[in-house]
């Protein structure tokens, strides 16, 4: 019987509990103005687990020294533990080596990475760089000032009313002198989800090299960077349950290889005279300055625990809570959802008629819903939208379908206040 | 709800539903100056017909939340008839009072817009409108921006 009972279960559902995955989330344990936290911004970032709060205290309690340089016991730990974030990493994204692994400030700081170091030596006047119109600033902005500094053309690829890329129009974008593809593989602003593995294959077909910003898929999506051929791809800790201020730039060996430093300093070096300076290999050549050492440790403790939840349980369990919550804000009168493409994340971006986001926002705070109001640093989503901003709910892996109800109830508020 | 209710009064609710001088002026207006809350998105466009030194008429449109709007429409219908000089002082009084613990005082209708004062993050929203009339005065040729 009990044998029966087990078939029946999806093997996601069995094993995913989201009651106890809450209980390791301290932070989620509080209440807002007298309600209990219903936290939902989960786009901007996540909050982090016990275990992730743990080994950076441990680093800082017990192991806190500098890396790489040290010969007594504390540098030896604390470059035993940075180093193993790094391998964590690569398995993480199923790089083929830990050399492809560079630690950066953020998925920001490593498109700006690739723009300043890769762009600048490979990207010359008359060149494009395409990019699509659903990208956060982070992926408009960098390429703008390389393109500005070295007289190349930046292109953006359309997309349709439901928020996907208009994929007949990113191909004849690409020509003979598209020298990079740059492109979001998940948005933030409408969660569309891109076809990246064609994306890569015609952008290559094309002789252009690709970048992936993943910092929305990262903690959605299982990420194989071998499988998609794709040559960089960043991503941000901090949206993984992990820490901010660290995120991890990939990019294959022989791009970064041939690339020059991004910025010059301490542990980038092997050799220093006033005359030349012969650089550090891969991937401390682009680690310049002592790293986020405690960031790195806490990122990789980020992943031992999603890891140990299981990619593909935690996708099952969020794709079903988006569903629930699509079907839940389709009976509020009033609430459009900007960005229903077929492939999507669990993000929620949505107005209601008549109510600005940021009242919608400070009403839903009262009923201790955490929301983001606002244009999501996706200005361009917004106008091609037509809206000055979008109510937005992101959801988790500790996110619930009591969650749902507490936002949908808070949108009822809303309606009732502004009515 | 009902703490709710001392950002979102009533007179606030009422001057979003329906703001007041909600279009341009179209005919002698000669002070104008726009505004824009990067966080947010809110843009707001004022004209004014100053003669004499006397503000005579005055019209805004834009796009905000509720409470940039109902502040905007506050705005107009308490400088309407001002003299210049009376509209830089209650931009002062009014931005004190947003910004600072001051005492509401005189100002009347306007002291419903204390209530945001509870709400850091949506002061700016409350005191564009107000900024964007500083700039129309001094005929600011750039738009205000909050940031």
């Amino acid at each position: 019987m009990s044998s029966l009972v087990t078939e029946k279960r999806t093997p996601g559902a069995a094993r995913f509990d989201v009651a106890r995955v809450r209980a390791d989330f301290p932070a989620l344990a509080q209440e807002v103005r007298g309600k209990p936290l219903v936290y939902l911004d989960n786009a901007a970032t996540s909050q982090k687990p016990r275990a992730v709060l743990e080994a950076i205290e441990r680093y800082y309690r017990c192991d806190n020294a500098n890396v790489h340089r040290g010969v007594h016991a504390l540098s030896e730990r604390a470059t035993r533990a940075y180093e193993e974030a790094r391998a964590k990493v690569r398995v993480f994204l199923n790089a083929a080596s830990e050399r492809e692994i560079v630690f950066v400030r953020g998925a920001t700081e490593g498109v700006n990475l690739v723009a300043s170091s890769w762009g600048r030596a490979n990207v010359r006047a008359g060149d494009e760089i395409l990019i699509s119109a659903m990208e956060h600033h982070s992926n408009i902005v960098p390429w703008q000032m390389l393109c500005e500094q070295v007289g190349a053309r930046l292109r953006v690829a359309p997309i349709d009313d439901s928020g996907a890329l208009v994929f007949e129009e990113f191909e004849r974008l690409l020509n003979e002198r598209t020298r990079l593809v740059a492109m979001v593989h998940c948005s933030n602003a409408l969660g569309t989800i891109n076809p990246v593995r064609r994306v890569i294959e015609r952008a290559h077909a094309a002789g252009a090299v690709v970048l992936l910003d993943g910092a929305q898929a990262a903690p959605h999506l299982a990420i194989d960077v071998r499988a998609l051929d794709c040559d960089f791809y960043v991503f941000s800790s901090h949206k993984v349950y992990g820490p901010t201020g660290i995120g991890v730039l990939y990019g294959k060996e022989r791009l970064l290889e041939a690339m020059p430093p991004y910025q010059g300093g301490g542990d980038m070096i092997k050799a220093v005279t006033f005359e030349k300076t012969i650089y550090n290999d891969l991937p401390y050549k682009f680690e310049a300055g002592t790293p986020h050492i405690a960031g790195a440790i806490g990122l990789g403790a980020a992943i031992d625990y999603l890891v140990a939840l299981g990619l593909d349980a935690v996708a099952a369990h969020e794709h079903e809570l988006l569903a629930y919550a699509t079907e839940a804000l389709a009976t509020i009168p009033g609430v459009r959802v900007i960005g229903t493409a077929r492939e999507k994340a669990a993000i929620l971006s949505f107005t209601l008629d008549g109510v600005h986001p940021h009242d919608i926002g400070t009403v839903l705070d009262h009923e201790g819903v955490a929301i983001r109001a606002g244009h999501h640093c996706a200005m361009p989503v917004m106008q091609r939208f037509g809206v000055p901003a979008t109510a937005r709910a992101s959801f988790g892996l500790y996110n619930t379908r009591e969650d749902v109800d507490a936002l949908v109830r808070g949108l009822e508020r809303v309606r009732e206040l502004f009515g | 709800m009902q703490d709710l209710r001392s950002l979102y009064e009533e007179v606030i609710l009422d001057h979003n539903r329906r703001p007041r001088n909600f279009r341009r002026v179209p005919e002698g207006s000669n002070r104008h100056a726009s505004g824009h809350n990067p966080l947010c998105g809110d843009r707001l466009r004022l004209d004014l017909v100053v003669e004499d030194g006397v503000i005579k008429d005055v019209g805004f449109d834009g796009e905000g939340c509720a409470i940039s709007t109902a502040s905007a429409s506050l705005m107009t219908e308490s400088i309407k008839g001002k003299t210049v000089e009376q509209a830089e002082r209650l931009f002062r009084s009014v931005h004190d009072l947003l910004t600072r613990q001051g005492d509401p005082g005189d100002l009347g209708k306007l002291r419903v817009l204390a209530g945001v004062r509870d709400y850091p993050a949506r002061v700016k929203c409350a005191t564009l409108a107000w900024h964007t009339l500083d700039a129309a005065l001094k005929n600011a040729t750039e738009p205000v921006s909050t940031e």
